[in-house]
């Protein structure tokens, strides 16, 4: 480093790109294809307001909405060896790591906090999928073991908010140790009476989902996450059939009996204090956060299909006309 | 025998002696003494041979096809073995395999993936690899055996838990993730042996014992080299990359204390001599599973939860 790759070479590089920003003010969704302006994103917390896309959420802005008054505090990890196994693929693990740093800030793929919510504490552990997919190496095991521990010395629930590809191939067995070691410290939680809800984000697979993930108290997705074990892709080679429509998704699991509800990002606020108040005996202290007028509008129009239902047997040679419209076709009174 | 592809010199060697012995009648001494001589040599090439096999070789003797499997340990080693089957929820899985029986005197009840030896027995154990109803069936045994006081012991020998449709919709994730948590919680001894192949979450389900050992030429590994190899080199043909940088061997994992010890195979791996290495994985774990009928039952449950627990975690901090 010295003076010219200090200062010179932005300049240039700014004179020579072109320029980003103009393109980051529009963001186009996955799902439909829309383009959202940037800041209509932000307010809605990364849902499409076109077709109820849930994008993933960076971890800060994960809790963000979860915390009373965004208020929250983050602890420090206990470290763990950076490279246990010194291995390396096309690129070395640790060059992978530092990268990942960099590029978002945070030490490993978990972030562990502690704050309140409708004024009850609670431990939350989220993972942040932009490092290295999420992935679950000795340090996101640690991280769930400090969780654990942290509620337990609180005396709080533990919500943990996975969003991974499962364990970190780079740290060999010693990632698919983590499936036992994080098993044993949401279970001592567990015994302490202390409630364990598990968010399910969009993508929870793997190693992750066979340990931890699935064995909260509660069990909540949210709209649209892959949640499974095997990768689609391993079971279509496998199988050589198509995946059915919805395979893996949040709403495929709750049919299938696999997650308790499935619940939009704008309510997971309210319905998680609601589930803690009720697993402990108490009335959230803080106002609950009010219902946006898209949800009880929403809950209007259930109504509304519950009555005509009732007015008219359904005749099963007519296709259910819900099935066909998502739920968020009346998001439009969101703006 | 099934030869590997790294032992064409022994095959061979073994094809001359195999010949001489159909010659041995018409020449007499001559042929006697160079059969011997040519056995010597086999028995040297594969001590040299198997006594630094690289780790992709390994994961070739752990998936040989002739290797002792789950139903043949129990075989020589179970008495009086009375199989159990089902979840009580949905089926039986012939992957995996339970039921209680007598090792060296003593109940036992006995879990472990079976690959099947031919394709009407691979098809039936659906190869090793299960479904939640196996992981279900293993969990149901395991309580049961908590509950009348009897040790428990695992034979892991898979690939991997089964990726299909029914199994996902079916939660094998949860089905993997309550067997990890049933056998961590268990009041009576675990012991887990991974006799070939230990392949991924499907494995761990059934090897968090208060001891585990491996073969010595068995693996034991987050994913196989092929998966790892596809998605990190993006080309499986670098399996045998994948293998090294992985560290899925028996020395690997000893080294790193994942395991608590290793059980020595017979000369050219245990597909060659099975008996010697029932015996030896016999061996050990009686001596083992008399240090642990000692400890009462609150102690080996913290005492296996702490272990566990503390994988991973910097010794030094």
């Amino acid at each position: 480093m010295n003076w010219l790759t200090n200062f010179v070479r932005p300049k240039i590089k700014r004179l020579v790109q072109p320029r980003e920003a103009p393109d980051n003010l529009w963001h186009k969704c996955q799902s439909c294809s829309e383009m959202v302006f940037h800041r209509e994103l932000e307010k809605s917390f990364r849902v499409c307001p076109h077709c109820d896309h849930h994008m993933r959420l960076p971890v800060r802005q994960r809790l963000e909405i979860l915390f009373d008054n965004k208020k929250w505090t983050e602890i420090e990890l206990p470290s763990v060896a950076a490279d246990p196994l010194k291995f390396k693929d096309k690129k070395k693990y640790s060059d992978r790591l530092k990268e990942a740093k960099s590029k978002t800030g945070s030490k490993d793929a978990i972030v562990v906090s502690h704050g309140t919510m409708g004024g009850i504490n609670v431990v939350i552990a989220a993972f942040e999928f932009s490092f290295l997919g999420g992935s679950m190496g000795t340090a996101v095991g640690e991280g769930i073991v400090a969780a654990a521990e942290l509620a337990i010395l609180q005396e709080a629930p533990l919500i943990v908010i996975p969003s991974s590809g499962g364990a970190r191939m780079q740290e060999g067995i010693l990632s698919l140790m983590q499936m036992a070691r994080t098993t044993v410290a949401v279970d001592r939680v567990r015994e302490k009476g202390l409630p364990y809800i598990v968010l399910l984000t969009d993508p929870t697979t793997g190693g992750v989902t066979a340990s931890f993930a699935m064995l909260g108290d509660i069990q909540v997705a949210e709209p649209g996450a892959i949640i499974g074990f095997a990768g689609a892709r391993v079971i279509e080679q496998t199988i050589r059939e198509t995946l059915p429509e919805g395979f893996q998704r949040a709403e495929y699991l709750l049919e299938h009996g696999m997650v308790d509800m499935v619940v939009h990002r704008s309510k997971l606020h309210e319905s998680l204090v609601q589930l803690l108040g009720l697993l402990l005996h108490r009335d959230p202290a803080a106002p609950v956060l009010s219902l946006d007028s898209v949800g009880r509008k929403r809950r209007r129009r259930k109504k509304e299909d519950a009555d005509r239902l009732l007015a008219s047997p359904p005749d099963p040679s007519i296709p259910d006309e819900s099935l066909f419209e998502s739920e968020g076709d009346d998001g439009s009174d969101k703006s | 025998m099934h030869f590997l592809e790294f032992e064409k010199s022994i095959a061979e060697l073994e094809g001359k002696i195999s010949e001489l012995r159909h010659m041995s009648d018409a020449d007499g001494m001559n042929i006697a003494e160079e059969v011997a001589r040519l056995e010597s040599k086999v028995d040297k090439d594969l001590k040299a041979t198997y006594s630094k096999l690289s780790p992709w070789q390994k994961t070739q003797v752990a998936r040989h096809p002739d290797r002792p499997h789950c139903l043949d340990y129990i075989g020589a080693l179970v008495a009086n073995f009375m199989p159990l089957a089902g979840d009580r929820n949905y089926s039986e899985d012939h992957a995996i395999i339970g039921g209680i029986g007598r090792f060296r005197g003593r109940s036992v009840m006995v879990i472990g993936q079976e690959k099947g030896r031919d394709t009407k027995t691979r098809l039936k154990h659906n190869f090793g690899m299960a479904r939640p109803e196996g992981y279900r069936k293993a969990r149901r045994l395991m309580e049961l055996a908590d509950r009348f006081g009897i040790p428990v012991l695992t034979f892991v020998d898979t690939a991997g838990a089964y990726p299909g449709i029914g199994a996902e919709e079916r939660g094998q994730a949860e089905a993997i993730a309550r067997s990890i948590e049933t056998s961590l919680n268990l009041r009576v001894p675990l012991i887990s042996v991974i006799i070939g192949e230990g392949g991924s979450g499907g494995a761990i389900a059934l090897a968090t014992g208060n001891i585990v050992l491996m073969l010595e030429h068995s693996i034991y590994s987050v994913i196989s080299p092929e998966g790892c190899a596809s998605i990190l080199w993006r080309d499986g043909d670098q399996a045998k990359a994948a293998a090294e940088a992985l560290k899925l061997t028996a020395q690997d994992l000893d080294r790193l204390s994942i395991i608590d010890a290793v059980v020595q195979e017979p000369i050219g791996g245990a597909h060659r001599n099975a008996q010697a290495t029932y015996q030896n994985v016999g061996d050990t774990i009686e001596q083992h599973l008399k240090n642990l009928l000692e400890v009462e039952g609150g102690q080996l449950r913290a005492k296996r939860r702490d272990k566990f627990i503390a994988m991973g975690r910097l010794s030094d901090s």
